[in-house]
């Protein structure tokens, strides 16, 4: 029981890291980027080059999934999403899906079409006995790490000047700029760092899932799942919308295992049905 | 993307002269290949046509006075883009054979067409029971999951095994797999507690793992289609079976050789049953082998690629019976009941299911040479599809 908990709070985090960044551009930012997996993707197959063909530690190539991604991502803002702000969001839509399908190719064309396996270092191996439950050194790697990231990210959001500027770019731009806030330099920081995160993620979930090119396709629906029901309005709404898909998806094929693959489907159908803003969305009038 | 361009080209050529002199085409016999060459299946659709390319180079590209051109075409894994390419090869390019589909469906969506134009369609991979009774002019190099897992199930009866878990991937050659498994140990005198299936699109095994694990048997059953065996082995080292006591056995697809040696020592110890391993002990194994290795450097032949060697050559053979004769049916009547020794053992094709009859290996995952290898330890003899044995 406390495994099956354990698991889930492990896989809902992880979602949760892949997300929060859509979460970040589409409701901070106000737009559909749908190539946030290819992000993910992106930090993914940095480890299964650092890892696998250099022969770097696993630990090193998780901040280089980050920041390599951030950079990518913050390049693309520079160059092709700042082009787009202020297109409809069908555009947008368009627009992230043609890019999910460069990308797929691209990395097909490169890597190859195969699943690529990194193995995990010996240190997070292994399994530990806690309170009748039996955890894996790398889940449990997982949670830590995720669940300071998301302390961390919350108190840059509230706490920080970087962001009460981006709230204050979000809510009127026009005012933010009069107040003197570089608001595309803001724009492009606050693009980069999600970019980063679903690298990262994306580096971390490669040991569990292995990568192929099509997981931009593949975590797509995940993701959205998780914003839909969380909401986009806050960073804690994903987050508890993750860990309860997590938990639910992972305890749902347990104990039922033949609609196990349902339950996070009816879990979403239910909360849009009687919260359509989402778990924690304010419902806004924009 | 170069070469495939370079094979469109060729064929557009190929067409081309096709109008301008019949002559030309009367010497040349076209078979075209259809294989996931990109997408989540690739692997199976490279294997493949590398091990077609090694039989030509090895035999040369002429039979009974006729030159084989083979037209390999890429259908992403996905039967409508399969069934759209058998079309345009049997129309416009005429081909004599089509041959390939990686996976069931694909093989399925490609069997009205076969039957319609009465040309022969050689399945070099996918292996559900039933695909072969969908058209008459199926006829398959392969192997089928009942085939494989039947072997399994008697192995761990006789073994002390007396409580099973079966986890297998919840589509057509899964359910084969399980049914094939249940039926053949609960025959045996054994319990299956609990049969599991999890999404053939799933990343997390993790529930099912625990479920497994939770329910103590004496042996973990696993069948997931080749390609995705690496992350379910992980995971399953995660859980830690062996630690448990739970000895965990399979099909040879857990275990494909073209990833078990990135899959690590997890996988020692484990036993499956299969078709093929590329430790196979004969002397036709150790060339077809090392001309493999040779030739694609960094890919080890696997059960796939010999579905495609043996394949390419039951074409080979019946053009020879046949003295050059491409008519369908001709092509059909001289592949049924021919027999001969592939990379794998002794095979042959069962003139009344069109099926094929080949050994099963019961094998152990072991290091070799630094190398991880199923090394085989036990053989069940021309083994039959058992579901069509039964017919």
């Amino acid at each position: 029981m406390l495994t099956i908990l354990f698991d889930g709070i492990a896989y809902g985090l992880l979602l949760f890291i892949l997300a929060v960044g859509l979460s970040i551009t589409l409701g901070l930012m106000n737009f559909i980027n749908l190539a946030h997996g290819a992000f993910a993707m992106a930090g993914g197959y940095i480890t299964v080059v650092m890892v696998n063909r250099l022969g770097l530690s696993f630990f090193w190539s998780l901040p280089a999934a980050f920041i390599i991604t951030a950079a990518l991502g913050a390049f693309l803002e520079r160059t092709l999403y700042v082009r787009l702000y202020d297109k409809s969001h069908l555009d947008q839509v368009l627009f992230s899906l043609g890019l999910i399908f460069m990308s797929v190719a691209a990395v097909d064309y490169f890597m190859g079409a195969n699943q690529q396996i990194v193995n995990l270092p010996p240190s997070l191996d292994g399994r530990l006995q806690l309170f009748g439950a039996s955890i894996g050194y790398y889940r449990l790697f997982v949670i830590i790490l995720c669940s300071l990231l998301t302390i961390a990210l919350q108190l840059v959001l509230t706490k920080t000047r970087f962001g009460s500027q981006l709230r204050a770019s979000v809510d009127d731009q026009r005012v933010a700029r009069g107040l003197g806030i570089d608001v595309s330099r803001i724009f492009a920081l606050t693009f980069a760092m999600g970019s980063g995160l679903a690298g990262l993620g994306g580096a971390l979930a490669t040991p569990f899932f292995n990568i192929d090119p099509t997981f931009p396709l593949k975590y797509m629906i995940y993701f959205l799942i998780v914003i839909a029901v969380g909401g986009t309005t806050t960073i804690i709404g994903p987050f508890f919308s993750a860990l309860l898909l997590g938990v639910a998806d992972i305890a749902g094929k347990y104990y039922v295992p033949a609609i196990g693959g349902f339950i996070i489907y009816t879990i979403m159908v239910a909360v849009l049905i009687f919260r359509p803003q989402g778990l924690f969305g304010r419902v806004t009038s924009r | 993307m170069l070469r495939r361009h370079a094979l469109m080209g060729l064929a557009g050529a190929a067409l081309a002269f096709g109008f301008c002199g019949s002559a030309l085409a009367e010497d040349t016999v076209k078979i075209g290949l259809i294989l996931p060459m990109t997408g989540p299946s690739a692997s199976t659709g490279r294997e493949i046509e590398a091990a077609v390319k090694l039989y030509m180079q090895q035999n040369g590209d002429k039979v009974a006075g006729k030159k084989i051109e083979v037209i390999t075409r890429d259908d992403t894994g996905q039967a409508d883009i399969t069934k759209r390419l058998a079309q345009e090869l049997v129309v416009n390019d005429k081909v004599a054979v089509i041959a390939g589909f990686g996976l069931t469906p694909l093989a399925l969506a490609a069997g009205p067409i076969a039957t319609q134009a009465k040309v022969p369609a050689v399945i070099m991979a996918a292996g559900t029971s039933m695909i072969v009774d969908q058209s008459p002019f199926f006829v398959r190099t392969s192997f089928t999951l009942p085939q494989n897992t039947t072997p399994m199930a008697e192995w761990a009866a006789k073994n002390g095994i007396k409580k099973v878990v079966t986890l297998v991937s919840d589509y057509g050659p899964g359910i084969d797999a399980e049914k094939a498994f249940k039926d053949k140990f609960t025959a045996d005198g054994g319990q299956v507690l609990d049969s599991l299936r999890a999404p053939l699109r799933n990343p997390e095994f993790a529930p099912f793992l625990q479920k497994a694990k939770d329910l103590k048997p004496d042996a973990l059953f696993l069948f997931v289609p080749s390609g995705f065996g690496a992350s379910l082995m992980k995971q399953v080292s995660e859980r830690q079976f062996k630690e448990a006591g739970i000895q965990v056995i399979g099909t040879g697809d857990v275990l494909d050789d073209e990833q078990l040696n990135g899959m690590g020592d997890v996988v020692l110890g484990m036993i499956t049953s299969m078709n093929y391993s590329a430790a196979h002990d004969s002397p036709e194994n150790k060339k077809y082998v090392a001309d493999f290795e040779k030739a694609n450097p960094n890919m080890r032949p696997n059960f796939m690629s010999v579905g495609g060697y043996d394949g390419i050559g039951l074409i080979y053979k019946a053009l020879e019976k046949t003295g050059g004769d491409t008519t369908g049916t001709k092509l059909l009547d001289a592949m049924k009941g021919l027999s001969w020794t592939s990379p794998r053992g002794p095979i042959s094709i069962d003139p009344d299911t069109r099926d094929i009859v080949q050994n099963v290996y019961i094998r152990k995952a072991e290091k070799k040479d630094g190398q991880i290898y199923n090394i085989e330890f036990a053989t069940i003899p021309n083994v039959k599809d058992p579901l069509h044995g039964k017919k």
